[in-house]
């Protein structure tokens, strides 16, 4: 399903279409994360990219009205996608060979991660995760605040000249 | 080596990650219009964060789990200044390829 979604972000041909497969292999990654023990992780993935910003990404295509289908037979620059085809194997294939290599370092050193169960209570895996967030990487946590006011306000200063232009050059 | 087997074990979820990388920067190279060419980025983004949470679980580390929630935070800003860099050029110009984008002059 994950791979499904991921060919039809890189083969439709129509924006909404990309988008819509987009959810789908975000929500496959997601249903992934539950399997792995990543609970809040999962849940975060399903608000923040299947909710939100797929939701911005069609807002914009809507907005914009740039809905009309990509020509995918036509080729501007020649050669650009069989060296495209071979760079992306070979990064997979690169990637495959560093995780096979990797694999025998791959033991367990850190210091557990709670998997839900009775005894340990149903959202231990959020628990541990927010005591992760909020005692080691706190400072991490308030700089990603502060990145967070620096998009939002660059967004709308972004949008917000454009709209002054508009006007002037309207009156 | 990678050792596989129909129960799904943690190289399974490494190479999904892996392919989906590919299946990314494939996207990127090849697609013209930006907000699909975003999408990849997307995908790309996904995939290292599952081979974080992958990690995460094969080490028994919960530290993973938190990269993974900073990466997350970091995409959301990143698409919405993309999305708004988008919108600006595109209201001046009614292009949707990437290639219209190649001259510096607005």
């Amino acid at each position: 399903m994950v791979v499904v979604g991921a060919v039809g972000v890189i083969t439709r041909k129509h924006p909404v279409h990309a988008a819509l497969s987009l959810v789908l292999t975000l929500f496959g990654v997601a249903v992934l994360f539950v399997i792995q023990q990543a609970h809040f992780l999962a849940a975060v993935q399903v608000i923040v990219y299947a909710g939100a910003i797929v939701v911005l990404f069609l807002f914009v295509i809507m907005l914009l009205g740039v809905d009309r289908v990509e020509n995918l037979r036509t080729e501007p620059l020649t050669t650009q996608r069989p060296l495209a085809v071979i760079v992306s194997l070979g990064l997979i294939g690169i990637l495959i060979a560093a995780f096979a290599t990797g694999s025998g370092v791959l033991h367990e050193r850190g210091s557990g991660i709670l998997i839900p169960d009775s005894t340990t209570g149903s959202d231990a895996n959020t628990i541990q995760l927010a005591k992760s967030i909020f005692s080691q990487y706190v400072v991490a946590f308030e700089v990603t605040s502060v990145l967070l006011v620096v998009a939002v306000v660059g967004t709308v200063l972004l949008a917000r000249r454009i709209k002054d232009s508009v006007t002037e050059i309207s009156k | 080596m990678i050792a596989f087997s129909l129960v799904p074990t943690a190289s399974w979820y490494l190479v999904l990650s892996a392919v989906l990388f590919g299946f990314g920067t494939f996207g990127v190279l090849v697609r013209r219009n930006p907000l699909v060419m975003f999408m990849c980025i997307e995908l790309m983004l996904n995939a290292v964060n599952l081979s974080f949470v992958t990690l995460a679980r094969q080490l028994n580390d919960i530290n993973g789990q938190t990269i993974v929630f900073f990466v997350m935070v970091v995409a959301a800003a990143e698409v919405v200044v993309g999305l708004g860099i988008i919108v600006a050029i595109m209201r001046n110009r009614s292009s949707v390829t990437a290639d219209d984008l190649a001259e510096l002059k607005g």
